[in-house]
């Protein structure tokens, strides 16, 4: 214990500070990927893969969409994983 | 045309029965039609807390199903005018509410109430999705506790994407009610201060609840807690009533009560 502190009569820093601070990264991130998610995700995830597999026989989590956030621009980010060559 | 409004949280046992049965309660009080609704279908309790619970004889489910008509299912408060309980079943599940059927039953209320208290179960599942859904506002009840914070937080998210009033492009307006606040131990700095949950969840502050042993005598008794003015969660509920009527309130019992040294002697 920082006996000093205690007498200059520092408050010591209880676990709520703690929790205030996980909670703004939990929610940062929550809010990015949660409250704007836009509701056709899954959907469009589904047709993409569809369509996808006409051409190459890829894997159920072949492909993965995001949204990117720069300012006002919004760009919708596409990652399809290819199989290996063999 | 009755406004309709959730009370919700995302965790359980925050508290949102507790608040509904106050709420409804109080805006019965200040002359407002209203009905409050048990959403918990299989898990009733909001009878017990507003001490209905004997006059229970049909249910919302019931309602929905055209088992029975409104005017049979609606309890009448025997203290006050003007409230009305819509219990629960307690023998269904979840499944026996259809968006629809809800639907039709708070078109049916709207023309008789001013208010429509919906009390949600716990959860983000059916239950709770059908109690927002035709929600324009909603009351999101938080404890100053992380993973409580954290459940509202997403709560917000589903008001804002799986609500009629999202799907139209509208918006429900959100209200925070933060309960069994403890003042001297946010002054500790053991628990998230109530600058902290609204920093955090940033929608308006509509009342503080401080935690309380009256809360459960309340329950005990089965008497909305707002009925017990001498209690500190009686008169915050109070103001919180009168702040969603647009009175102006200052949020009281948030600061710990200094005991004074000679208090402090006397053991008070
Ligand atoms: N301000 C308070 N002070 C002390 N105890 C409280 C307070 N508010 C609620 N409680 C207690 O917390 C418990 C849960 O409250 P309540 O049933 O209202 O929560 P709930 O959110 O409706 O729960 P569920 O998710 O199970 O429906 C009860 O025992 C109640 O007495
Ligand atoms: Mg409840």
């Amino acid at each position: 214990m920082d006996w000093l502190k205690l007498f200059r009569g520092e408050e010591r820093k209880g676990s709520a500070s703690l929790a205030k601070e996980r909670l703004q990264v939990i929610v940062a991130h929550q809010r990015h990927s949660g409250r704007d998610h836009p509701d056709y995700f899954p959907k469009l995830q589904k047709d993409l893969l569809r369509v996808i597999r006409k051409y190459v026989q890829v894997n159920e989590d072949a492909v993965n969409i995001g949204i990117e956030r720069d300012g006002e621009l919004e760009v919708l980010e596409l990652n399809i994983t290819l199989p290996e060559h063999k | 045309m009755a406004k309709i409004i959730v009370v919700t949280s995302g965790k359980g046992g925050v508290g949102k029965t507790t608040t509904s049965a106050s709420f409804a309660t109080g805006l019965a009080l200040r002359g407002h039609k209203t009905v409050v609704i048990d959403f918990d279908v299989g898990l009733r309790n909001l009878d017990l807390i507003m001490g209905c619970e004997r006059r229970v004889v049909f249910d919302f489910v019931n309602v929905i199903t055209k088992e029975a008509n409104l005017k049979q299912a609606l309890i009448k408060d025997k203290r006050i005018d003007n409230l009305y309980v819509l219990a629960a079943s307690q023998t269904r599940d979840k499944d026996a509410l259809s968006q629809a059927g809800v639907g039709r039953v708070l078109e049916e209320l709207s023309e008789d109430f001013e208010y429509i208290i919906c009390d949600s179960p716990a959860g983000i599942e059916k239950g709770a999705l059908m109690a927002m859904y035709y929600a324009d506002e909603a009351v999101v009840v938080t404890n100053p506790e992380v993973s409580s914070v954290r459940d509202s937080d997403r709560v917000l998210g589903i008001l804002a994407s799986k609500t009629q009033r999202a799907e139209k492009g509208e918006r429900v307006k959100e209200h925070l009610v933060l309960t069994r606040y403890v003042p001297s131990r946010v002054a500790e700095g053991e628990m998230l201060s109530v600058e902290d949950v609204c920093e955090i969840l940033a929608i308006d502050l509509l009342g503080v609840i401080p935690e309380s042993e009256d809360v459960l005598n309340a329950s005990n008794s089965g008497v909305p807690v707002v009925l017990n003015e001498e209690s500190k969660p009686g008169l915050a509920y109070g103001d919180m009533v009168d702040r969603f009527l647009g009175e102006d309130r200052p949020h009281r019992f948030l600061e710990a009560e200094k005991k004074g040294f000679l208090n402090r002697l006397l053991g008070k």
